[in-house]
C-alpha cells in the first residue's frame, strides 16, 4: 500500500470513530425514552388463565352470610379490591358506579380493613357492587396476588381470571386494557 | 498551593505569593496523605450510614428453632417485595411484605421446604418476586447481559492495549533532536529575561 494511501484510510477510521458516540445515542435514546413511559408497577397477574382462589369469607353488608368463589360462576364481571384507607380508591369510586350503572357485574374485595367504617362509604358514596367479600386479614388478597389498592381484576364466567389493572380505573384504563376482552367475553359464541 | 497554579503567566503568581507570604504553608496543611486520610474517613462514614439496618424489620421471635430463623433470614432476602421492587422481604417495611414474611414463617413453621415456599410465592407474585429467576428464554437477557458486557469490555481493552503497543513513538531523529533542544534553548532565554530584577 502507498504510505499516503494508508494515511487516507486511517483518517477515515478515525473520523468514523466521531459517530460513536452518536450511535450510541441513538440507541439508547428510544429505549430510555420508552423506559421512562413504562409503568413499574403495572405487572401482569400470575393468576391470568387461573381460576380465582378458593375462599370462604364474610359479606361486608350482610355479615351473617358466607361467600365463596362460587359468586363469580355466570357472568363475566370485575373484582375490584379496595380499603377505606386507600386514598386512590376514593378516586375511583365514581368511575365504578359509572360502570354498575352501564350494567357491569362488579364484585368487591374489602382488603385489609374494618367492617364499620367500609359499611360507612358504600353509605355515603354508594355501593357500585353486587356483592362485597370481606377480607380482614388478607388473606384471599394474598392468594390472589394483591399488594396494594385498588386493584381490579377481569374474571370470566366460568370464574377464570383474565387480567388484572393495579391502580385506578378509569374511563381511558377501562377502554385500553379491559372493554375489548370483556366484549368478546360476553359472546363466546362469537369468538 | 493549588489556588495559584491556574495563572498562565509567572509573573503574576509570583506577585500573588508575594502579596500573601502565609499562603503556601497554610494551603499546605491538607496535601498528599493527609487529604487522602480524611478523604477515606469520609467514605467511611458515608458507608456506615448507607447501610440497610434489615435487624429492623425481622421478626425472628416468633420462629421456634434457630435454624428456621437461619432459612427464614435466608428466605427474606431472596425475594423481592412486590410494592416497593427495589427492596427485598427483610429490608422492606410495606404492609405486604410484613404479611409474606409472616406467611414464610408460618410455612417454615409447617415444615415447608423452601422450593415449596417459592412455588408458594411464585404462583402468587409470579416470577417477579424472585431476585434469581430461573433460566428460561424470558430470562435469558437477564443472566447473560453482564457477562456480554463483561467480554465486550475485554475486547475493547485488547483493543485499545494492542494498537497502543503499535503505535508507541519510534525515538527522535538527529534533525529533531536538534529541533527540540534550540526550542527548550529559545524557552529558558525567555525565562530568564521573565525574572524580576
Amino acid at each position: 500500500m502507498v504510505p499516503g494511501c494508508r494515511a487516507a484510510v486511517s483518517d477515515a477510521v478515525t473520523r468514523l470513530k466521531l459517530f460513536v458516540p452518536l450511535l450510541a445515542f441513538a440507541v439508547l435514546a428510544p429505549l430510555l425514552y420508552w423506559g421512562l413511559g413504562r409503568d413499574p408497577g403495572a405487572m401482569p397477574t400470575a393468576l391470568k388463565g387461573k381460576p380465582i382462589p378458593a375462599f370462604t369469607l364474610p359479606s361486608l353488608t350482610t355479615p351473617d352470610a358466607q361467600l365463596d368463589q362460587a359468586l363469580f360462576a355466570g357472568q363475566v364481571s370485575l373484582l375490584n379490591v379496595w380499603a377505606t384507607w386507600c386514598p386512590s380508591c376514593r378516586i375511583e369510586h365514581p368511575y365504578l358506579m359509572h360502570l354498575a350503572e352501564q350494567g357491569v357485574p362488579v364484585f368487591g374485595l374489602n382488603y385489609k380493613d374494618e367492617g364499620e367504617p367500609a359499611r360507612r362509604w358504600l353509605k355515603d358514596l354508594g355501593n357500585p357492587y353486587r356483592e362485597v367479600i370481606f377480607d380482614a386479614s388478607g388473606r384471599l388478597g394474598l392468594d390472589l396476588g394483591v399488594f396494594g389498592a385498588p386493584e381490579t381484576y377481569l374474571v370470566d364466567s366460568r370464574g377464570i381470571v383474565r387480567a388484572r389493572h393495579v391502580g385506578v380505573l378509569d374511563e381511558r384504563v377501562w377502554q385500553k386494557e379491559f372493554a375489548a376482552l370483556y366484549q368478546s367475553l360476553q359472546n363466546p359464541e362469537e369468538r | 498551593m493549588s489556588f495559584v497554579m491556574g495563572c498562565a503567566p509567572r509573573r503574576k503568581c509570583q506577585v500573588i505569593e508575594q502579596r500573601l507570604p502565609l499562603a503556601p504553608a497554610r494551603a499546605g496543611r491538607f496535601t498528599g496523605l493527609g487529604r487522602m486520610l480524611v478523604g477515606f474517613a469520609l467514605l467511611g462514614v458515608f458507608a456506615i450510614v448507607s447501610l440497610p439496618s434489615p435487624a429492623a424489620v425481622i421478626e425472628t421471635e416468633a420462629l421456634s428453632d434457630p435454624a428456621l430463623v437461619a432459612r427464614y433470614r435466608h428466605l427474606i432476602d431472596e425475594y423481592r417485595c412486590p410494592k416497593c421492587q427495589n427492596q427485598n422481604l427483610a429490608e422492606s417495611d410495606s404492609p405486604i411484605s410484613k404479611d409474606l414474611r409472616s406467611e414464610i414463617r408460618r410455612m417454615l413453621e409447617e415444615g415447608a421446604s423452601d422450593a415449596e415456599i417459592s412455588e408458594f410465592l411464585v404462583a402468587r407474585y409470579g416470577e417477579f418476586i424472585l431476585y434469581r429467576p430461573a433460566f428460561h428464554s424470558g430470562t435469558y437477557v437477564l443472566w447473560l447481559a453482564p457477562l456480554a458486557f463483561v467480554a465486550l469490555g475485554a475486547l475493547i481493552l485488547v483493543a485499545v492495549v494492542k494498537r497502543r503497543r503499535r503505535s508507541q513513538a519510534p525515538g527522535l531523529q538527529a534533525e529533531e533532536r536538534e529541533q527540540l533542544q534550540a526550542l527548550l534553548g529559545r524557552a529558558a532565554q525567555a525565562d530568564q529575561l521573565d525574572k524580576p530584577q
